[in-house]
């Protein structure tokens, strides 16, 4: 192994973003044919440095070599040019644009000087079939799920014949089924000698697809060791720096205590259909299933974003019509979107515009102008309070980590007082450290009699936080899982109505 | 690297936060040289303002619909179909009354208003794209005015009318005054006020705002009334300056009430954008049409030299949006 020459050498790369330092001497070498993991937290320059590697950003300092040779990259498409590619963290798709039109997307094939479609179907009819995901390649990309989306997005990478190919977190938000297909698909590639990069956020994906692991922290370069030497705990302890026992808080028992949302054969268009479920309060309940199954369709209606067909809605056991989400933030409701960047922040705005977006009538308003002292005060409270990293608190939203966008977005639901508070995929994307401090404030608010929904698709989260956990299945609860039920197979049982069959017998 | 702090800090300082009024010294310097010694002259800069105002006005509501993420091409017929139907108005029920030219003001407010609702109705209501709705409605105002109108000019039959757009308050003309209170009432409504924020969030991106419990209708509904409004404003000072309207008149008022706002740094893809910019965008204007004037230019190269700035203005924000 040691004999294979390097194709890829990073030296002494620097990046400074108006001069904070976000890599400091990075030097790192990436061996012909293996996958290279690429771990730390957020905001400790994984995507910093692969964006150096695409052409995207432009070091401050530092060589980039390949296959020995110097090489400058001053942008993506240079970047393809010397057979570099990558399936980027966020979606690069262009809605409007038919499945297939967006793989070939700045890469179409030609037949003299028309564009040869009838190949280009072909090909991405392939490579999505090489995927297990056989989508309909004329199907418009708006139509598509985000799972779907993503193995486009991997689809698109792959026409490139990049020899080497960069994967920026491409299983977030993939289920463990999806995951398995381009893990197989990655293996194929490395057995014609593609080169591959590896990020992501779960330590056991990078353990059983990688053969180094580079770990980064604070823009520093940690470690590179084979996976041999690694397993989680020691992984976790090099991104965090130290050690950390426990991801999960203690469970908080809430058998006893009243019901404050009651749902009752609530049915919306397409989804969901006839739901129904009962929150208690102080209570983490689970919202478990596939991608797709409703569940976040079912919070939307709760919260006036989705029209409802029927059903009844009860808060304290009344019954409440809401019509629009400004009525749901009066009774006391909060929803954290799945999609952070498209419903969630303004990415343009600061840290103080962000968090008073929803409560700046009722809390920021003197003589009907916006107070913006109190708003920046309270900013202050929240950034204390969440640990929020910014280097400026006027800087816009656009610069910060997943983990930090993530908390100014909580902050934001938090200033409005929830009594109600729904978590859709609270920690995807978004590193341990960040992902504990996010359970250990989930559980705070329990404990404080705030009752919490976590909707995820990451069955440890749901396992590891909820005493009670709904599955959804095509738009229906399949089940609802109590205590020492709440388990991986039964999870997986309700959610897609198949018993496994390995694990069955226990 | 003291210095590379001090290079960065000069290319943010220019590019970012003050490349307008950098761009305003300059034109203010090439100007007063090319136009010496009249360019500096109170009654030179005072005709410039006023000349500006018309179309200025409208340009600081054209502002907030940029921001909301649409556009109203239809502001330039709106005026002509506003400032008629004042006409009508006043010389019905106030031929030679004081209180009918302030009744008539109002009138005319309320009216634009009306029209700007029409569009915000269909844009914020029904959501069609505001470039459509707005170049129907454009249609719409002018066919109607010439119709009303016989395609005639309508004149005012009340000789106090022309006094109020004619007449001067404190050395500004009147619908300079307009022109800077309007400003002033926007630019607190745009940066100091809940609407104003939800504006520039809707505008950014609208399922945040949707999400965030913003009344997205309301929010992208009202551009287009307060914009009415300011079509009102101008009506009123246009028709009342000459003392009649043609149907004719106004037309491509759209065209430089967008110049106005692009120049000042609006976004054309909304989300951003700036009251004070326009005002100053909108000045910019005036003075470079001024001095192509003093500098013996001829007329039909105006427009030319207007698209020109216009065009550079997006260049620099498209690269200053870059920079970052």
């Amino acid at each position: 192994m040691d004999e294979t020459p390097n194709i890829l050498e990073l030296e002494g790369i620097v990046k400074e973003f108006s001069s904070v330092r976000v890599l400091d001497r990075v030097s790192m070498s990436i061996r012909q044919g293996e996958i290279m993991g690429l771990i730390g937290e957020n905001g400790a320059g994984k995507s910093t440095l692969i964006k150096i590697v695409t052409g995207i950003y432009q070091k401050t300092e530092g060589t980039v070599r390949l296959d020995g040779k110097q090489v400058n990259i001053p942008d993506y498409i240079t970047a393809k040019g010397l057979g570099i590619g990558i399936v980027p963290q966020e979606f690069n798709l262009i809605n409007y644009l038919t499945v297939y039109e967006n793989i070939f997307l700045g890469n179409e094939r030609n037949r003299g000087i028309f564009l040869d479609k009838s190949a280009m179907r072909g090909e991405a009819r392939a490579q999505l079939a090489a995927l297990k995901m056989p989508l309909d390649v004329d199907k418009a990309v708006s139509d598509l799920s985000v799972a779907e989306k993503q193995m486009v997005e991997i689809a698109k990478a792959m026409v490139l014949d990049a020899r080497i190919l960069i994967f920026d977190e491409p299983t977030t938000t993939l289920t463990a089924v999806e995951v398995q297909h381009l893990f197989a698909l990655m293996r194929k590639l490395k057995e014609q000698g593609v080169t591959m990069i590896f990020i992501s956020h779960k330590l056991g994906e990078v353990l059983s697809i990688c053969d180094r692991v580079t770990v980064l922290r604070d823009g520093i370069l940690v470690s590179v060791d084979p996976v041999a030497d690694l397993d989680t705990t020691i992984m976790a302890r090099k991104m965090v720096g130290r050690d950390f026992s426990q991801v999960f808080p203690e469970k908080v028992d809430s058998s006893g205590k009243p019901p404050i949302l009651e749902v009752e054969n609530l049915s919306c268009p397409v989804l969901p259909k006839d739901v129904s479920f009962t929150l208690r309060k102080g209570e983490i309940l689970g919202f478990a299933g596939l991608v797709g199954a409703g569940r976040t369709e079912t919070m939307e209606a709760v919260m006036g974003l989705r029209k409802i067909e029927g059903g009844t809605i009860r808060l304290d056991g009344k019954e409440v019509r809401i019509h629009h989400p400004r009525e749901a933030v009066d009774h006391g409701l909060a929803y954290i979107s799945e999609d952070r960047q498209g419903k969630g922040i303004v990415m343009d705005y600061d840290i103080p515009k962000n968090i008073s977006l929803i409560s700046l009538k009722e809390k920021y308003k003197k003589r009907g102008l916006i107070d913006k002292a109190k708003e920046a005060e309270s900013s202050e409270h929240y950034i204390k309070e969440f640990n929020i990293v910014a280097a400026s608190k006027r800087a816009a939203l656009r610069f910060f980590s997943g983990g930090n966008q993530q908390k100014v977005y909580l902050a934001r639901w938090m200033d409005t007082k929830p009594r109600i508070l729904i978590l859709d995929e609270p920690t995807r994307g978004i590193d341990i450290n960040a992902k504990r401090e996010i359970y250990e404030f989930i559980h705070r608010l329990a404990e404080d009699g705030i009752s919490c929904i976590i909707i995820s698709s990451e069955m440890e989260e749901v396992i590891g936080m909820c005493d009670r956990v709904y599955v959804m299945r095509e738009g229906r609860i399949a089940g609802c899982l109590v205590k020492e039920q709440v388990t991986e197979e039964n999870i997986v049982f309700n959610a897609t109505g198949i018993q496994k069959g390995m694990k069955q017998d226990g | 690297m003291g210095e590379n702090k001090f290079m960065t800090y000069v290319r943010k300082f220019r590019l970012k936060e003050h490349s307008l009024g950098m761009a305003f010294i300059v034109l203010m310097i090439i100007a007063t040289i090319v136009g010496w010694p009249n360019f500096l002259k109170v009654r030179n800069l005072t005709n410039i303002l006023r000349q500006i105002s018309y179309t200025g006005i409208i340009g600081l509501g054209m502002t907030l619909i940029i921001i909301s993420g649409g556009i109203d091409l239809s502001v330039g017929s709106m005026t002509a179909f506003v400032g008629g139907i004042s006409i009508f108005f006043l010389n019905r029920f106030g031929p030679d009354s004081t209180m009918g030219i302030v009744l008539t003001f109002l009138f005319a407010l309320l009216l634009g208003s009306a029209c700007g609702a029409l569009n915000g109705v269909m844009v914020a209501r029904f959501k069609m794209a505001p470039f459509i709705v707005t170049l129907g409605t454009m249609s719409i105002f002018r066919s109607l005015i010439q119709y009303f109108s016989n395609a005639g000019t309508i004149l005012s039959v009340n000789m106090d009318y022309g006094k109020l757009g004619s007449s001067m308050f404190l050395g500004l003309p009147i619908p300079v005054w307009c022109f800077i209170i309007v400003g002033l009432v926007l630019h607190v409504l745009l940066n100091h006020t809940s609407f104003g924020r939800y504006l520039c969030a809707t505008g950014a991106n609208e399922q945040v705002a949707r999400y965030s419990a913003i009344k997205v209708s309301v929010v992208k509904f009202l551009p287009y009334v307060i914009t009415g409004f300011t079509v009102g404003i101008t009506a009123i000072m246009w028709s009342s300056r000459l003392n009649c309207i043609n149907p004719s008149d106004c037309a491509g008022y759209e065209m430089d009430a967008i110049a106005a706002a692009v120049i000042g740094g609006t976004l054309m893809s909304g989300g951003k954008g700036s009251i004070i910019g326009t005002m100053m965008g909108a000045i910019m204007l005036g003075i470079i049409n001024n001095m192509l004037v003093m500098g013996g230019i001829s007329a039909f190269l105006q427009q030319a030299v207007k698209g020109f700035v216009i065009i550079v203005a997006v260049l620099l924000q498209y690269n200053s949006g870059n920079s970052k």
